[in-house]
């Protein structure tokens, strides 16, 4: 239901207009708005919250659909900023939100925050912060911080923030820094999921479509051959956005997000390749839509941790409990 | 249903209070077994472990109690089956006749099949090996040539299977043929049968050994053999059908991802509980793609238990499977040096020759990795 929801919804609201438009540094109000309306973004809060009583999984996995889109909205920090106040018993301000946190910001006991930080996505275009300290307190800014636009590779707001500011509210948290970077990390994982998904079907689409020697050159057996590659990769991120979806809650069940986010950036990789090859010199260009999702995909498999980061961590675990241990514990996870 | 559906896998309780009692077994059984003989994964044979399989009711766990199954779930059968690979048991005795023999004949045999072969099956007595390909029909299996003509009270066979895995093993052989029209006809006119590999006249058994020596093929001539009438499985003619059901089977098991595992057991041996950063994220990338194989190979296992036939699925999940069984001891011989040799690495090293040496058959048993990403292909539309 939720995701039939998202899918029309996004579906209708996401052209390759809004997405050039976003690209420009815009943000597109009008697809915001019917989000917000229909409450997408509460989704992961708990019904005391504001949210609706889905499981965490399918709440996540309006991510997958966002990432079919290339939605350019910040739902997944949204979610995620909820997620972190809505824990720490922070009421979660209404509206678009995004999350900051790193070794340059401090809070003061009297609640002041100062600092700088990079890489906040849709910093530009969101009042409403939820910042996760180094010495596991999280508090809640709204305004007061000055902005330096900056992008990711796909051009999505990836902005410096300076805090001189009195926040909100500020709590314990119980979410450490290692559990939100993994939280983050499952939702690049279900964004890569649905990415891969959209071009899988757009490259054969595309390969249907296009002749070249008196055929359709997805007659040819290497462009085949190509195609099934990238609906296999896309197949094992669909799996590990799966995973990752169900690995996220109060006990966060970080092998599986390692595993998921390291096998989703690898398919991302892959697939996000095997597309333009297929989709030859039309595929480069601007004027064609698949650039948004192949950018897209180069973009969230290093976000919140590409696959060194995370398949590190997995293998750490793994050697851990040893060799005879390495069968039960990956069933284990 | 598209080509990319992949629902959750089921989840059971009983299915993990399976494990602990699987796990128990295995620890006791094959305490004292070398690595080398592990690594031989599903092609190790004995025949006295599957009896004590089909003792604990551990084979036919899907076939139907009527027939002497044990009607439990198709996630039962697959946490045991995926724990034995793990621990790498010697079952391939009974594994063709548990994994696609006996649902073949619980699904297309008559009752008399039925109530002759499921319990024989389920006591682990009773193995299996599959007549498909032929000297010219390989992955062309539509282009069978073998051939059973009707004579009086049964069919006269003539014709030569090629690659059939521990035929000189087994008992029995599901033979795909033609029974009528010729090669042009292709998928039609095709037939099976169920053929006595110890008892049938005119039936010889050449073994063909592969590049290390060992005897798992074989080649079978069929020299005017003749089989009684209720050894045709099914219907008459309607061979590719029944054949092609199977393949899903066939081609989505954890058989289709673990056949090195026991080489990654032992890498991580050599590499210790500290390993390097470059080891923890080259062990770590295997754990990622074996954690997501498992995952759609249950999801898989679910829409089989349901009904429906995920070629497609099965598919991908056999072709992801294959590079990852075959990516295993090239990444293996990047972590641990078995030059100068010494004590320390000589288990490793024997483990790593053995499976460096079968890895090429990985992306051809079962449908070879071309034919596989031509049926994904036509999953997506393509053809």
């Amino acid at each position: 239901m939720l995701v039939e929801t998202a899918e029309r919804l996004f579906g209708d609201a996401v052209t390759p207009q809004v997405l050039a438009a976003s690209e420009r540094g815009g943000f597109a109000q009008g697809a915001w708005d019917a989000l917000e309306e229909a409450g997408l973004h509460l989704a992961l809060l708990p019904e005391s919250a504001g949210g609706f009583g889905v499981g965490t999984a399918e709440a996540l996995s309006l991510l997958r659909v966002a990432g079919r889109h290339a939605l350019p909205l910040p739902l997944a920090e949204t979610m995620l900023a909820g997620w972190l106040l809505s824990r720490a018993d922070i009421a979660v301000p209404a509206g678009a939100m995004t999350l900051a946190t790193g070794p340059g910001l401090s809070l003061g006991a009297d609640g002041r925050l100062t600092g700088t930080v990079r890489g906040v996505a849709w910093g530009r275009h969101v009042r409403a912060i939820a910042v996760l300290l180094e010495d596991s307190r999280v508090a809640l800014v709204e305004g007061g911080f000055t902005v330096v636009a900056r992008e990711n590779i796909a051009r999505e707001p990836r902005d410096t923030l300076t805090f001189d500011t009195m926040v909100s509210a500020m709590a314990v948290s119980p979410v450490s820094a290692a559990d939100l970077r993994a939280a983050g990390a499952a939702t690049r994982a279900l964004l890569i999921a649905g990415a891969l998904e959209r071009i899988t079907g757009m490259t054969t689409q595309y390969a249907l479509d296009r002749t070249q020697f008196g055929r359709p050159i997805g007659r040819f057996q290497a462009v085949q051959h190509s195609l099934a590659t990238l609906a296999a990769e896309t197949a094992a991120a669909i799996a590990a956005g799966d995973i990752a979806a169900e690995a996220v809650g109060e006990a966060m069940a970080i092998p599986a997000i390692a595993a998921a986010k390291a096998r989703a950036s690898e398919a991302a990789g892959i697939g996000a390749g095997l597309a333009h090859q297929i989709h030859g010199a039309i595929g480069f260009t601007y004027e064609h839509s698949l650039h948004y999702f192949t950018k897209r995909l180069h973009a969230w498999r290093d976000e919140y941790g590409g696959e060194a980061e995370w398949s590190a961590l997995l293998g750490r675990h793994l050697a851990a409990a040893g060799a005879d241990a390495l069968w039960p514990t990956l069933t284990a996870i | 249903m598209s080509a990319l559906t992949f629902p959750p896998p089921p989840v059971s309780a009983e299915a993990e209070i399976l494990r602990t009692e699987v796990r128990a077994f295995l620890a006791r059984e094959l305490a004292g077994v070398p690595a080398i003989r592990k690594a031989e994964s599903w092609s190790g044979f004995d025949a006295d472990f599957s009896r004590k399989l089909g003792a604990r009711g551990w084979i036919g766990m899907t076939f139907p109690k009527e027939y002497g199954g044990h009607g439990r779930t198709a996630l039962e059968r697959y946490v045991v089956i995926e724990e034995l690979l793990a621990a790498g048991a010697p079952v391939v005795g009974h594994w063709i006749a548990d994994r696609q023999s006996g649902p073949s004949i619980l699904r297309f045999g008559s009752e008399a099949q039925k109530r002759f072969f499921i319990p024989r099956i389920v006591a682990g007595e009773c193995f299996f090996c599959i007549g498909m390909s032929e000297p010219n029909s390989g992955s062309d299996l539509a282009s069978v040539r073998t051939r059973a003509t009707k004579v009086d009270g049964g069919w006269r066979i003539n014709g030569t299977k090629l690659w059939t895995s521990q035929a000189h093993l087994s008992h029995f052989m599901i033979l795909f043929c033609r029974t009528s029209g010729t090669v042009e006809d292709r998928q039609n006119g095709t037939s099976q049968f169920l053929v006595d590999m110890k008892a049938t006249q005119g039936l010889s058994i050449r073994p063909v050994n592969a590049l290390t020596g060992e005897h798992h093929f074989n080649e079978i001539v069929f020299q005017d053999a003749f089989v009684p009438d209720d050894a045709l499985l099914g219907e008459e003619g309607q061979g590719w059908h029944q054949v092609t059901s199977e393949l899903a089977y066939e081609r989505s098991g954890p058989e289709r991802f673990l056949s090195s595992f026991i080489l990654l057991v032992e890498t991580l041996r050599m590499i210790g509980t500290a390993p390097t950063e470059r080891a923890a994220v080259a062990i770590g990338r295997i754990g990622a793609h074996l954690v997501t194989l498992r995952r759609l190979s249950r999801s898989v296992a679910g829409m089989l238990q349901g009904g429906e036939n995920p070629a497609t699925q099965a598919a991908l999940v056999k072709d992801l499977g294959a590079l990852l069984e075959q990516a295993i001891p090239d990444i293996a011989r990047s972590l641990v040096a078995i030059d100068p040799p010494t004590e320390a690495t000589e288990g490793f090293a024997e483990v790593l020759a053995y499976t460096t040496l079968h890895a090429p058959s990985f992306s051809l048993r079962g449908g070879t990795r071309e034919i596989l990403r031509g049926i994904i292909a036509r999953g997506l539309g393509l053809r």
